[in-house]
């Protein structure tokens, strides 16, 4: 369980960075929706699990918050981007890409005896 | 890093919860509602809208509760949870926190106290470069096993061993210095020139000796120590160079110790010269006479055992060499740090021994206490683990109990500790602190620390196990049910119940200790002294041998001087010997019979040179012939006086009275005839044996140096300044020091100082252990009592009598004293045979003392179970009943 916790949290992690690079500061409820939109509503995000890593990542010093004012009008605490984290960001995707690349390559393997 | 950084802000995290709570809580608020928003906006009702901005969420106390364990270290949250816990706790029974940590810091700042001196004496290395291949060198004779070295010999064994990469000797010198305050006696020490190279320390000021600079040929040179730098000179910088002139003689000063040097022998030394042996020193170039003691450095991988033998073989080669000199005389050869602490090992381990077993004591009385505890908190526990604690969760709370009580404990007993080392410290006479110098720096250092942790450690692993060995958990749900009360409280009744006996038994082996060292002090002040000591009053003079040159001089003087002091008011007697009764064997003389066979065996006798009325003035008894006639001088026949362990030793059966004695050679000059025998004046220390002692005339060999002996009628102390100047205005070119009292003597010396201190220290030890046991068994008792009060209200309810009620209780704890007591005595048997060097006139078994502290124990622990059986009697059968 705790292997697979990893693997999905890092990910998650990846998309929040990823998220924040592209819309600069936003609030966890705009993150959430992003990255459903960004998925194409494929991925079905428990939106619960997004503040634990949010507050990992502000522990790590990969963003920071600061409270602000929502498009609605409501008080909400905004996420931002800083250099540790978009280091973070090229760190991750390169491993990600690796990771990827490695598997494809796998999945073709097993595929061309067929 | 980014790990560590997270981790960092976790940890803080513990401490800002609330605010980060409420932070998040409006986080959340905020996300809700935008979700609501959204979703009223795309058409749902405000009902459906929340309840699906939940759903996604995935609800919200796990979410909270996600986000507050990524907030903080559960861990250490946990932990911090526990200790304020326990601290609540602890602060709820303060009864029994206080006498926890009361005991425990007892214990800790005894032993921590009593282990800053091993530490400084025993593990601390001495002061000089390498010192585990410095050793001691001396010669050995039947009566001393480290008697002195002869120069001649010096030179022979210097030039022959192998083991010794160099070997070099020093021997206390007194010289008389002219001070502004008038002439003063000060102590130095005469070495070979490599002296301080051999112990590897340089001096801080000017240089070392030159090699060669230690013959007479060489100019006299001086090196101070830096205390008579600061103190006599001022501690100018230009001094190395200057000249100093001591007894006369000028000396030129070419260097000045540092600070930090020390020499624990003679640590009184203020000048350090050379040996210029063959000088004025009549007693340096004969091979008979031995006054010196060596140092050497190993040679590369050489050891003591071995540098022995080979010390040895060359004392066997001297011996065949110059059978008249040397024969019976051996070698000693052992590391420099058993000659300067040897003799104080032994007392300070049996200190430590004490204050460990008080601290041990202490330590099972927490531990039942805890137990009691425990035994009180079991509904608690249960609850708790009822409701879900897991047990490792029950165990760290007690461990977190246990440490926290620990730690108070161990700080408080730390700080104890300190002002305990240095009272210790002060309560040294300071004469004897001169030849402790590695107890300058004592006081809490690293090692004084780390062994108070080590006993932390010890204490918190007791602590912590004790309750849990108590909680068998399979016990746990059982605890819930009724009536389970009765079968806890017989387990805990055999734990505790050992307990009571294990503390009760050290008590006995201490208060055994205590009483044999108290008993063996008693003895030692006790001794025979065949003499009066009190009323007197003793001084050294020394008078300036440039002026009094002549034996002539020296006697007129003396006599003048004798005759002055007489006339004081409150002096009834005087008298002067060579040496003072108390003080030590040595001095020591070899002696012949005229007319008997001699096979160059070495009769080693005690001699004393001592005026006239020596004897009377001490109130030694005359046992037959005369004393010395006042007039007796080198003019006069030669007589000498002996003491009843000299004709035991060579006189048995025959009449000693007018039998004729000499030295080695029989030389006609040295032929003197036995005119009176006295009774055994102890002329040792308390502890030694009283050897053959021989009494010549003072005025048949006159020395300049010599101990007046005052008999006054008033208290001897106030006369001592009278006595100082008086001697002053004779001739204030003569030194005195050492003003002091036969009592103080016998009262203050070493022996008796450590004797009387280890007494003391042990006996404090014992007498805290009786405290603690007697607390610790009227603990079981009342414990037990208060566990079996329904069971007394049954048995009183069928008719049993209050006195058997009494009785009952009563059996129960002298069973529990009696064993102790029992196992206490085969135990001190052991433990008191390791006492046995230390012991003076007791044997390590005496039934007196063993049969004192059984009786003591005995009653202390009738005592202790009194309270508690009457408690029991006077239990109400029908509340009792109730109650349950």
């Amino acid at each position: 369980m705790g292997e697979k916790a990893d693997v999905w949290q890092g990910t998650l992690a990846l998309m929040v960075l990823k998220t924040l690079e592209s819309m600069g500061s936003l609030h966890g409820y705009g993150i959430a929706r992003r990255i459903e939109q960004t998925s194409g509503d494929v991925l079905s995000l428990n939106y619960g699990t997004l503040y634990p890593a949010l507050l990992k990542l502000e522990q790590e010093g990969a963003i920071v918050s600061e409270w602000g004012v929502s498009e609605n009008n409501r008080k909400a605490k905004f996420y931002k981007l800083t250099r540790v984290g978009r280091k973070q960001i090229e760190r991750e995707t390169d491993n990600w890409e690796q990771t990827t690349a490695i598997l494809s390559r796998f999945l073709r393997g097993t595929e061309d005896p067929a | 890093m980014k790990r560590l950084r997270a981790a960092l802000r976790r940890l803080v995290g513990m401490f800002s919860g609330g605010r980060r709570e409420q932070e998040f809580n409006n986080e959340m608020e905020g996300h809700l509602q935008m979700h609501i928003d959204d979703k009223v906006r795309a058409g749902m009702t405000a009902e459906e809208a929340r309840r699906d901005a939940l759903r996604k969420l995935g609800g919200l106390e796990q979410t909270r509760q996600a986000y507050r364990e990524r907030g903080t270290a559960p861990f250490f949250e946990t932990l911090w949870q526990d200790l304020r816990f326990a601290a609540r706790q602890l602060v709820k029974n303060p009864g029994f926190t206080i006498t926890a940590v009361l005991m425990l810091s007892l214990g800790t700042a005894a032993s921590v106290a009593i282990f800053a001196f091993v530490d400084a004496a025993l593990l601390k290395p001495l002061p000089y470069e390498d010192p585990r291949t410095l050793v001691d060198v001396t010669e050995s004779v039947a009566v001393f096993p480290h008697a002195n070295l002869s120069y001649p010999d010096y030179l022979d064994w210097k030039k022959m061993n192998h083991s010794f990469r160099s070997l070099d000797v020093y021997t206390g010198a007194g010289y008389l210095l002219d001070t502004p305050s008038g002439v003063e006696p000060v102590p130095g020490l005469r070495v070979t020139d490599g002296f301080f190279h051999t112990l590897g320390v340089a001096p801080l000021l000017g240089r070392d000796f030159y090699s060669g600079e230690d013959l007479l040929s060489a100019p006299r040179t001086v090196i101070l120590s830096y205390s008579a730098w600061q103190t006599r000179f001022g501690g100018r910088k230009d001094i190395v160079g200057q000249v100093v002139s001591l007894s006369g003689t000028p000396y030129t000063i070419v260097g000045v110790m540092p600070d930090s040097f020390e020499f624990a022998p003679r640590n009184n030394a203020e000048f350090w010269t050379t040996m210029h042996a063959g000088g004025s020193n009549s007693c340096d170039l004969r091979r008979s006479c031995h006054s010196l003691v060596g140092v050497a450095r190993l040679k590369d991988g050489v050891s003591v055992a071995a540098a022995l033998a080979d010390t040895k073989a060359i004392a066997q080669q001297l011996e065949r060499q110059y059978p008249d000199s040397n024969r019976g005389q051996g070698a000693t050869v052992q590391t420099l740090t058993e000659a300067f602490v040897g003799d104080i090992r032994p007392i300070l381990l049996l200190l430590l021994a004490g204050a460990g077993l008080l601290l041990l004591i202490a330590c099972v009385n927490v531990a039942s206490l805890l137990l009691v505890r425990s035994e009180s908190r079991r509904r608690e526990i249960v609850v708790r683990g009822a409701l879900g604690a897991s047990p490792l969760r029950l165990v760290r709370q007690f461990v977190t109990e246990g440490v926290l009580l620990v730690l108070g404990s161990t700080l408080l007993g730390l700080v104890c500790a300190v002002f305990a080392s240095q009272a210790l410290l002060r309560l040294i006479p300071k004469d004897m602190r001169l030849q402790m110098p590695y107890l300058r720096g004592l006081g809490l250092n690293f090692h004084a620390v780390c062994f108070a942790l080590a006993i932390a450690t010890l204490a918190r692993a007791i602590f912590s196990l004790t309750p849990i060995v108590r909680l068998s958990f399979g016990e746990m749900r059982e605890g819930l049910t009724e009536g389970s009360r009765g079968s806890a409280g017989v387990l805990w009744r055999k734990i505790g119940a050992n307990l009571t006996v294990l503390e009760l038994a050290i008590a006995t082996v201490l208060l055994v200790g205590a009483g044999l060292l108290g008993k063996s002090f008693y003895r030692l002040l006790h001794v025979e002294l065949n003499f009066q000591p009190d009323h007197l009053a003793t001084l050294s003079v020394a008078l300036p041998e440039k002026i009094y040159t002549k034996d002539e001089q020296i006697v007129a003087a003396r006599r003048q001087l004798l005759n002055r002091i007489a006339a004081l008011p409150g002096a009834t007697s005087v008298a002067t010997t060579s040496t003072l009764p108390v003080t030590y064997n040595g001095n020591t003389e070899w002696i012949r019979f005229v007319g008997r066979e001699y096979n160059g065996e070495h009769n080693e006798v005690n001699e004393r040179d001592v005026t006239a009325n020596f004897f009377s003035t001490l109130k030694t008894k005359l046992i037959r012939g005369r004393f010395f006639n006042p007039d007796e001088d080198g003019t006069k026949p030669r007589v000498v006086i002996i003491n009843q362990a000299f004709v035991k030793q060579y006189f048995s059966g025959q009449d000693p009275l007018g039998a004729r004695i000499g030295d080695t050679t029989l030389s006609p000059k040295s032929i003197k005839e036995v005119v009176g025998v006295v009774d055994d004046l102890r002329e040792s220390k308390l502890n030694e044996k009283t050897l053959p002692a021989v009494y010549y005339p003072a005025d048949q060999s006159p020395d300049t140096e010599f101990n007046l002996v005052v008999r006054t009628t008033q208290d001897e102390k106030t006369l001592l300044p009278t006595l100082v100047s008086t001697i002053h205005q004779f001739d204030r070119g003569i030194g005195t020091s050492e003003e002091s009292t036969m009592f103080r003597y016998i009262n203050e010396s070493e022996t008796a100082y450590l004797h009387r201190s280890s007494a003391w220290l042990v006996g404090g030890f014992a007498a805290l252990a009786l405290l603690l046991g007697m607390i610790g068994l009227y603990g079981v008792i009342a414990y037990s009592v208060g566990q079996r009060t329904r069971e007394i209200g049954v048995r009183m309810a069928l008719g049993a009598q209050r006195e058997m009620v009494q009785r009952m209780v009563l059996k129960e704890g002298g069973r529990l004293a009696a064993l102790g007591i029992v196992v206490g005595l085969v135990c001190s048997l052991a433990a008191t045979s390791l006492l046995r060097s230390m012991l003076f006139g007791v044997h390590s078994w005496d039934v007196g003392t063993l049969a004192g502290v059984a009786l003591l124990l005995a009653a202390v622990a009738l005592l202790a179970s009194y309270v508690p059986a009457r408690r029991a009697a006077s239990i109400n059968p029908v509340e009792a009943l109730r109650a349950e």
